[in-house]
C-alpha cells in the first residue's frame, strides 16, 4: 500500500498530472471505459443491488458519462486564471488567483451508487490536476471488483489507482498523510474519516446524509397535480435503490385532511410503478446485505410502529427484498423517526397545519435535501429562510442531482464541501492568489523611522482618500 | 470583589455549553440573520475602532512593544476597511445567485442561496490580536451568525481591551468574548459550534480540528510556515531590500505568519545583498537597532529563548552576518541576519516567527524552487524578486503557497479581492473580503420545478424504450432525444 502511495506522490511530483492535455486525456479514456463497459456495469449494479439497466444508467452511468463530457468541455475554461480588480493605491500590479491541484487526493466511494459515488468525484479530481487514490465500498462487490480490474486497463495507473478490501484497509489508508480526503457515507464514518485527517491538517469534503423530508402542501387540490406530486414522492423514494440513497425522500409531512387523499395515490402509483404485491415486484433495487436488511426489519419490529404500517410490510429474507412501505404517523420518538432510514419505507407524519412542518423538520439535524411540494409563494420564501439543508427541491425531488450548475453538499450533519460541475473541479484544488508588483513608483512612507506624516500618509491612503493623499503631499493638509 | 474573579475561574464545559445554547436560542429567533442586525453591528464595530484607538494603541504597546504606526495601520485601518466594505458590498453578498439550468431538467429554475451557518468560534492568535479577531467576526456578522471569540491570552492587555470593548459596543446576546487559556480554550473546543475559524500554528490546528471532528464542524485554519523570498539578480536592489524589510521587522519584528522567512539568493549575489540589507536597516531602525521605537518586542520570554536557541545552535552562531544584539530584559533581540546556514540546521526547519533572517545560497536561481519544495510544508506566502518574465513563471507555476507576491512582500494581505489562506500545512479555508463573508455562510442550492413537462420515461415500469430516451436526454443532444422519441 504504502509504495502504491509513493508512487502517486512521485506522479505528482513529475508535474505529468499537472498538464491540461494529460487530463483531457484521462477523461476522454475515462469515457471509453464507461462506453466500452456498459454491459459489465448493468451486470454488476445489479448482481451487488438488484438495480435494473434503467436505474443503472439514470442513476450511474448516464451521470458520470455527463459528469465527464461536461467536465472535458469545460476544463480549459476553468483552468483559466481569474483575474482581480485592483485599487489605484497598488498601481501598477497585477492580481489573479489561479487553481492548482492539491496533489495527492483520497477518495471513499459508497456502496448505494457504487459507480456514481466513485467516479464522479474521481472525474473531479483528475481535471483538477491530482493523482488519485479510490477505494471503493466492499459492500458493493461487483462494482468493487469491476473498478479494480477497469480502471488500470484505461487511466494512467500510475497516477490513478484503486485498492479493494474492508474497513481494515480504510483504516490503514486514513493514518497516512493526503493532501485531500473526500468521503461519502455516513456522519459515525465521517466523524473517524475528519479525526484521522485532523493529525495532518488534511482538508476534507464529507457527503454524509439524514433524513431529507418531503412537505406536500397545496398540490393535492388540483387532480393532474396531486397525480404528478405523487409520482415524484414515489420516484424519488423507491426508484433511487429502494429508498437507499442520500437523497432519498426518508419522510413525508402532510396536512390531516389531506393524508387519506395522498396515501391512496401513492398506493396506486406504487402498484402501478413496481406491482401490486412482494412477488410481482419488478423495477425496483433490493437491500444490499443482510446487515441493512436486518435492520430495517427491526425499524418495523415496535408494536406501535408495525401497527402504523398502512401499506406493504412483506419482507423476503432470502431475496433480501422489502415491499415498498407506508406508514402513517408512528411514534416521534421511535427509531424509524430519528435515524435515517435508508430503505423502502416510508412514514408520512401528519400536521394540523402545514406551517408546522417547518419546526418538525427544524427539530431534526440539517438534512441533505428538504423537498417541498406547493404552488404557495410565501410558503416557499419561509421554507427557504426558516430551515436549512444542504439543498432545497420545489415540487419535484431528486432531480437536483442532475444539475452541474448547483453546488452538491450538506451542512451541519449532512456534511460539508461540495461537488458537480465546477464545484467538483474546486474542491480538488488550491486556490493560489498571485500579486506581481513592480517597482515603481515607490512610496516612501511604507518605511520607518516612523513619522506623524507618513502615519497619516498611509490612514489616506487606507481609505482610499486620494484627493486627501495630494493634499497631504502638497502640504495643504496638517500631519 | 469575589465575582468577577469567580466568574473568570469558573469557565467551564458547562459554561461554555451555556453559553452556546444561548447564543444558539439567539440565532434560532432570527436575531442575527436580519440585514438591520447585521449592519447595526458593523456600524458599532467602526465605532469602537474608531473611539478606541488610543486604547487599542497603548494595549498593544503593553503586549508586544508595537510601534503606534503599526497598531493604527495594520489593527486598526485594517479593519476599519474591513467593516467598510461589508457594508457596503453587503446587500450584494447576501442576494441569490442566479444557476443555469439545462435541458435536462427543462423547465426550471435555480439559485444559490447563503445562508448562515449558526453559531461560530473565532479563535485568534496573539500577534496580531485585534485585526485576527475582529477581521474574522466581520466576516462572521456580515453572514449572519452569532459569535463567540476567544483570544489569545498571550496578549493578555489586548484580550482584555477587547472584552471590554465587544461588551460594551456589540449585541451581547448574539456575539460574546472568552477570556482564558487551555482549560477555557478546550472547554469551548468540546461544544458543538456550526463553524470553527482558527488562526494560529500547526499544534493547536490538529487539535482544534481533532475536536472539530466529533461534530462534524467544517473548519478554517489560517495557520503559518516558512514564507521564502527568492532575490535576482538585475533588479532594483535598494527597492527589493527595503521591501523584503517592511515585510520581515516592519511586521511585528517577523512575528507575522505572511512574514518574509528566509531568502535564497545566489552565491553571486549574496554580498551585495547584504550589503544592501546592512545599509537600508540603519537607515530605518538607526545605528541601535535595539533602542529603536519602530521595532515591535518578542512577545514574551518563551518566545525569546526559543528565538534565542536558534542563534545559538553550532555551525549557525558562526554565520551571523549582522546583528544578534539581545536584550533580555526588555525582550529585544536586533535584525539580525544570517548568511550560509545548514540545510539541516534548526533555524531551518521550522517557521522563525522572529527577526531572524538566514540566506540560503544556491549556484542556480532555478535551484531555489528546489530549496523550497525540500521544506516539506507549502507555506502561507512566497515572495520573489525578479525581472526576469520566464522565471516569474516557473515562480508561479511550481511554488504551491496560500498566496504569491511577485517584486513585493505582504501586501497581497491588503486586496480584499484575493482569497487569503493556506495550503497543505499552512492551512485551509480563506478570507478577506467576499471571501470572508463565504466563509460563514452555507450556499444552499435551490431548484424551483413546475408541474408541466412530467415524462412519464423517469417512472417504471422500465422499458427498452425508455432507456434508449434516458440515454438520449443525459447527454443532452437534441439530435439524440428527437431520434429516440421517434423510435430509432
Amino acid at each position: 500500500m504504502e509504495k502504491s502511495i509513493a508512487e502517486l506522490r512521485e506522479t505528482f511530483k513529475s508535474g505529468r498530472t499537472k498538464s491540461v492535455s494529460w487530463r483531457k486525456k484521462q477523461l476522454k479514456a475515462f469515457l471509453d471505459l464507461v462506453n466500452e463497459n456498459e454491459d459489465s456495469i448493468f451486470k454488476a449494479l445489479d448482481q451487488d443491488l438488484g438495480k435494473s439497466p434503467v436505474e443503472s444508467y439514470r442513476d450511474e452511468l448516464g451521470i458520470v458519462k455527463k459528469s465527464a463530457t461536461y467536465s472535458l468541455s469545460c476544463l480549459d475554461k476553468w483552468v483559466a486564471p481569474k483575474k482581480g480588480d485592483l485599487p489605484l493605491l497598488l498601481f501598477p500590479s497585477k492580481a489573479e488567483v489561479i487553481p492548482e491541484p492539491l496533489g495527492v487526493v483520497l477518495i471513499f466511494s459508497a456502496w448505494n451508487f457504487p459507480i456514481t459515488l466513485a467516479l464522479d468525484p474521481l472525474i473531479g479530481a483528475i481535471s483538477a490536476g491530482n493523482t488519485v487514490l479510490l477505494k471503493p465500498s466492499e459492500l458493493a462487490p461487483a462494482c468493487m471488483s469491476f473498478l479494480i480490474q477497469a480502471i488500470p486497463q484505461y487511466l494512467d495507473n500510475k497516477a490513478i489507482k484503486v485498492i479493494g478490501g474492508g474497513a481494515d484497509v480504510g483504516e490503514r489508508l486514513l493514518e497516512l498523510r493526503w493532501d485531500k480526503i473526500f468521503f461519502t457515507g455516513s456522519p459515525r464514518v465521517g466523524r473517524l474519516v475528519m479525526t484521522a485527517a485532523a493529525k495532518h491538517l488534511t482538508p476534507v469534503t464529507l457527503e454524509l446524509g439524514g433524513k431529507c423530508p418531503a412537505i406536500v402542501h397545496n398540490t393535492l387540490s388540483n387532480p393532474s397535480k396531486a397525480k404528478v406530486t405523487a409520482k415524484r414522492i414515489v420516484g424519488a423514494k423507491w426508484g433511487p435503490c429502494t429508498g437507499q440513497a442520500c437523497i432519498a425522500i426518508d419522510y413525508v409531512l402532510v396536512e390531516e385532511k389531506s393524508a387519506s387523499t395522498l396515501i391512496e395515490l401513492l398506493k396506486k402509483c406504487i402498484q402501478r410503478f413496481y406491482g401490486g404485491n412482494l412477488k410481482e415486484l419488478n423495477s425496483i433495487s433490493r437491500i444490499v446485505n443482510k446487515n441493512q436488511f436486518q435492520r430495517l426489519v427491526n425499524l418495523m419490529k415496535d408494536p406501535h410502529v408495525a401497527a402504523s404500517v398502512v401499506y406493504g410490510g412483506s419482507v423476503d429474507e432470502e431475496q433480501l427484498v422489502i415491499e415498498p412501505t407506508i406508514l402513517l404517523d408512528p411514534p416521534l420518538d421511535s427509531e424509524i423517526m430519528n435515524e435515517e432510514i435508508f430503505g423502502p419505507l416510508l412514514p408520512i407524519i401528519t400536521v394540523k397545519n402545514i406551517e408546522e412542518s417547518i419546526e418538525f423538520i427544524n427539530s431534526k439535524p440539517n438534512p441533505l435535501v428538504i423537498y417541498a411540494f406547493t404552488e404557495d409563494e410565501t410558503f416557499k420564501k419561509r421554507i427557504l429562510s426558516d430551515t436549512s439543508s444542504g439543498s432545497v427541491t420545489f415540487n419535484d425531488a431528486m432531480i437536483q442531482f442532475l444539475c452541474d450548475s448547483l453546488p452538491f453538499g450538506g451542512v451541519g450533519q449532512s456534511g460539508f464541501g461540495r461537488y458537480h460541475g465546477k464545484y467538483s473541479f474546486d474542491t480538488f484544488s488550491h486556490e493560489k492568489s498571485v500579486l506581481h508588483r513592480a517597482f515603481y513608483p515607490e512610496l516612501e512612507p511604507r518605511y520607518p523611522p516612523w513619522t506623524n506624516f507618513k502615519l497619516m500618509f498611509i490612514k489616506l491612503a487606507y481609505g482610499f482618500d486620494y484627493l486627501g493623499l495630494m493634499l497631504l503631499m502638497l502640504g495643504f493638509r496638517k500631519s | 470583589m469575589g465575582n468577577k474573579s469567580e466568574d473568570k475561574a469558573v469557565f467551564d464545559t458547562d459554561s461554555a455549553n451555556q453559553m452556546v445554547n444561548k447564543l444558539r436560542a439567539s440565532f434560532v429567533a432570527g436575531k442575527t440573520k436580519s440585514y438591520e442586525w447585521r449592519v447595526s453591528q458593523l456600524i458599532a464595530m467602526l465605532n469602537m475602532m474608531e473611539e478606541s484607538e488610543p486604547q487599542i494603541v497603548s494595549a498593544l504597546r503593553d503586549d508586544l512593544s508595537k510601534p503606534e504606526l503599526e497598531s493604527s495601520i495594520y489593527e486598526i485601518a485594517m479593519l476599519k476597511n474591513s467593516c467598510k466594505l461589508a457594508l457596503k458590498e453587503m446587500k450584494h453578498w447576501i442576494k441569490p445567485e442566479n444557476a443555469k439550468t439545462s435541458l435536462t431538467t427543462f423547465p426550471s429554475s435555480a439559485e444559490i442561496v447563503s445562508e448562515p451557518l449558526g453559531v461560530v468560534l473565532v479563535i485568534s492568535a496573539w500577534n496580531y490580536p485585534f485585526l485576527l479577531s475582529l477581521d474574522p467576526m466581520v466576516g462572521a456578522i456580515a453572514a449572519g451568525n452569532a459569535i463567540v471569540l476567544k483570544p489569545s491570552e498571550l496578549a493578555p492587555a489586548s484580550s482584555s481591551l477587547l472584552a471590554k470593548l465587544v461588551a460594551r459596543y456589540l449585541d451581547g446576546s448574539c456575539i460574546k468574548v472568552v477570556e482564558g487559556a487551555v482549560p477555557q480554550t478546550s472547554a469551548l473546543l468540546e461544544q458543538k459550534w456550526d463553524k470553527i475559524f482558527y488562526t494560529g500554528n500547526g499544534r493547536v490546528a490538529r487539535i482544534v480540528m481533532a475536536a472539530a471532528a466529533k461534530h462534524l464542524t467544517p473548519v478554517v485554519l489560517e495557520l503559518g510556515g516558512k514564507s521564502p523570498v527568492i532575490v535576482d539578480s538585475g533588479i532594483d536592489l535598494k527597492v527589493a531590500t527595503r521591501r523584503i524589510i517592511a515585510g520581515k521587522w516592519g511586521c511585528n519584528n517577523g512575528q507575522a505568519c505572511i512574514s518574509p522567512d528566509y531568502v535564497i539568493t545566489t552565491k553571486d549575489y549574496a554580498v551585495k545583498l547584504v550589503d544592501s540589507f546592512k545599509c537600508e536597516l540603519e537607515q530605518f531602525y538607526g545605528k541601535n537597532p535595539l533602542e529603536s521605537k519602530d521595532l515591535s518586542r518578542i512577545v514574551n520570554p518563551n518566545h525569546f529563548d526559543r528565538l534565542s536557541k536558534l542563534l545559538e545552535e553550532d555551525k549557525v552562531s558562526s554565520k551571523i552576518a549582522h546583528g544578534g544584539q539581545k536584550d533580555e530584559t526588555n525582550l529585544k533581540i536586533a535584525p539580525t541576519i544570517l548568511l550560509d546556514v545548514p540545510i539541516n540546521s534548526l533555524i531551518m526547519k521550522e517557521e522563525i516567527f522572529g527577526p531572524l533572517l538566514p540566506i540560503i545560497m544556491v549556484d542556480k536561481l532555478e535551484e531555489s524552487f528546489d530549496v523550497i519544495n525540500s521544506c516539506g510544508a507549502k507555506p502561507l506566502a512566497a515572495y520573489l524578486f525578479t525581472n526576469n518574465n520566464k522565471l516569474k513563471e516557473e515562480f508561479v507555476a511550481e511554488v504551491s503557497a496560500g498566496g504569491l507576491v511577485v517584486n513585493d512582500t505582504t501586501v497581497h494581505l491588503a486586496e480584499h479581492n484575493l482569497p487569503f489562506g493556506g495550503v497543505g500545512e499552512s492551512g485551509m479555508g480563506s478570507y478577506h473580503g467576499k471571501f470572508s463573508f463565504d466563509a460563514f455562510s452555507h450556499k444552499k442550492a435551490v431548484l424551483y420545478k413546475g408541474f408541466s413537462g412530467d415524462s412519464s420515461l423517469r417512472y417504471p415500469p422500465y422499458t427498452r424504450g425508455k432507456l434508449r430516451l434516458l440515454q438520449a436526454l443525459l447527454s443532452g443532444s437534441i439530435l439524440r432525444i428527437i431520434r429516440a422519441l421517434l423510435g430509432w
